[in-house]
């Protein structure tokens, strides 16, 4: 891929990451949030956290798909970080405009409200991912440790997975599609790994 | 009671109706673009950028009275949100949903059947109930489970008129509300496992109790399809979807009825599901609430036990443990 163009994908994924924060920062400045602001920036920042995820996700069995598509590995940690950056911003939201920065009132949902636990843990989940997210903490750790620490991303994916799904009343079917798309992109793996080694034994 | 018309407004003072749903469409328009954009990855809502759909409208005024029985002292919820902001899982189960998918619920021809234990099984005509009783502006407070709330100035009459009218036998100790359910109008079904028609009820007392009110409008107009058209009732001191909406029939029982939200989360949704601070969802914390209307950084206050009616209600709940009876 020329050089330019890969820089032009950078920019424009640049771009698309930062587009759902900076919706919510016109909103804020025009007071033009919906009827129900803290609800909006609550639910957009969770959204946009787990949608980056998956898209994250998505890279490994999309290259695997054809040696064409190597490049898209440039694009994992700028969506990770991002999708880090967001669920930061979803934990700040709740710490804020919900508990009020109350520690006693953090605590007590953290340990009674089954679905906040799953969404710190979540988060608790991608911090080490951020932290050694640099091409310093690459080396340090080697790629084999490097790649260890990094299966946690499954577990975070489907922790967020659950945290919606025990955020939603009893009935309602909202993240549904999410989960459909993060299920096939966590079976994706271990099938092309199968198909792999058929390909393997049958050459 | 004072019989008479709030004072006129001149009529230069009055947005022309163009005008204001222009003001209405392009707040709507905006709010779906910043939300068709915030979820830029779902390429499904990128169409209603570019043509915003037009939620229906009531508009019909109502000829009402002041009413003693009005709560003072609030900032009332803009129409705009009180029409834009709303649960209606059978027009889908997104906030802004209902005023989009409403569109579709016809509210003539409309009756309320009322059945089970009354003298005689009868029918009433929709434009029979708006000329029972004259219709009273009451403001209240609305406060919804998810720990929100509205201040909305509801037109209609205390239900217990209508329940008058209705002959219960002696027998009737609850009374179960049933609403509209029509799967070829309210084609969203799909997004959640809830089964139709909408069921509430309430405890005879509680339905006698003159808070209670049979609802026709909302800011002196009649109710937009979103709100429940053309007729539900509001129960000011417990949570909102104890306030069912679009009700098509009464049925007057001696055992306590089946409840949607209760058969959908019995450990979530009780019965009473009065307002209680003290009392937490299993999800979440009662004690406080946002106010709908407020910037994020204003918007949560403290909850109010029977949200601030209990002068009125809390003699119904006396030696009972409102823990159990939640």
């Amino acid at each position: 891929m020329k050089r330019s163009t890969l820089i032009l994908l950078k920019v424009f994924t640049w771009l698309a990451c930062l587009w759902p924060l900076g919706l919510l920062l016109l909103g804020a400045i025009n007071n033009n949030l919906g009827a129900d602001p803290t609800a909006t920036i609550t639910f957009a920042t969770g959204l946009a956290t787990l949608r980056l995820l998956t898209i994250s996700l998505a890279i490994t069995p999309l290259r695997r798909l054809s040696p064409r598509l190597g490049w898209l590995i440039k694009f994992r940690r700028l969506l990770g970080l991002f999708a880090f950056f967001y669920a930061t911003l979803h934990l700040l939201t709740y710490v804020a405009l919900y508990a009020g920065f109350d520690v006693n009132t953090m605590a007590t949902d953290i340990a009674k409200r089954r679905y906040i636990t799953a969404g710190v843990a979540a988060w608790l989940l991608l911090l080490p991912l951020a932290a050694t997210s640099t091409n310093w903490a690459i080396r340090k750790l080697g790629g084999k440790r490097w790649n260890r620490l990094h299966k946690l991303v499954y577990l975070a994916a489907v922790c967020g997975v659950i945290h919606y799904w025990w955020q939603v009343k009893p009935g309602v079917l909202t993240p549904m599609t999410m989960t459909l798309i993060l299920a096939v992109l966590l079976a994706a793996r271990p099938i092309q790994a199968w198909m792999q080694r058929r390909k393997a034994r049958a050459a | 009671m004072l019989i008479g018309k709030p004072p006129d407004i001149p009529s230069s003072e009055i947005t022309p109706q163009d005008q204001y749903n222009q003001y209405l469409n392009r707040r709507r328009f905006l709010r779906t673009a910043a939300s068709t954009a915030v979820a830029a990855l779902g390429v499904e809502r990128l169409a209603e950028v570019f043509s915003p759909r037009i939620a229906a409208q009531a508009g019909t005024k109502l000829q009402t009275v002041k009413s003693p029985l009005t709560t003072t002292g609030e900032q009332l919820t803009s129409f705009e949100d009180i029409t834009h902001y709303n649960n209606f899982y059978e027009f889908g189960v997104e906030k802004d949903q209902p005023a989009k998918n409403a569109g579709g619920l016809l509210t003539r021809p409309w009756t309320v059947r009322i059945e089970g234990k009354v003298k005689q099984p009868k029918t009433f005509d929709i434009d029979a109930l708006l000329k029972l009783r004259p219709l009273e502006d009451r403001v209240y407070r609305h406060r919804c489970v998810e720990a929100w709330s509205m201040v909305i100035p509801w037109v209609g009459y205390s239900l217990s008129e209508f329940i008058n009218q209705c002959d219960p036998l002696p027998s009737a100790k609850y009374v179960q509300f049933l609403s509209y359910y029509d799967k070829h109008v309210e084609k969203w079904a799909g997004q959640s496992t809830i089964s139709w028609p909408y069921s509430e009820g309430l405890r005879m007392d509680e339905a006698m109790n003159p808070l209670t009110l049979l609802t026709f409008g909302l800011y002196g107009e009649v109710l937009p399809n979103q709100d429940g058209a053309p007729v539900r009732i509001v129960v000011p001191w417990k949570y909102g979807f104890k306030s069912a909406k679009s009700i098509v029939a009464l049925r007057f029982l001696d055992k306590q009825p089946p409840t949607t939200w209760n058969d959908q989360g019995p450990s979530e949704y009780g019965f009473y599901s009065n307002v209680n601070p003290n009392v937490d969802h299993p999800r979440w914390s009662q004690k406080t609430e946002r106010r709908i209307g407020q910037p994020f950084y204003a918007q949560r206050r403290t909850t109010l036990m029977f949200n601030g009616y209990g002068d009125q209600v809390a003699s119904l709940y006396n030696g009972m443990d409102l823990r159990r009876n939640f």
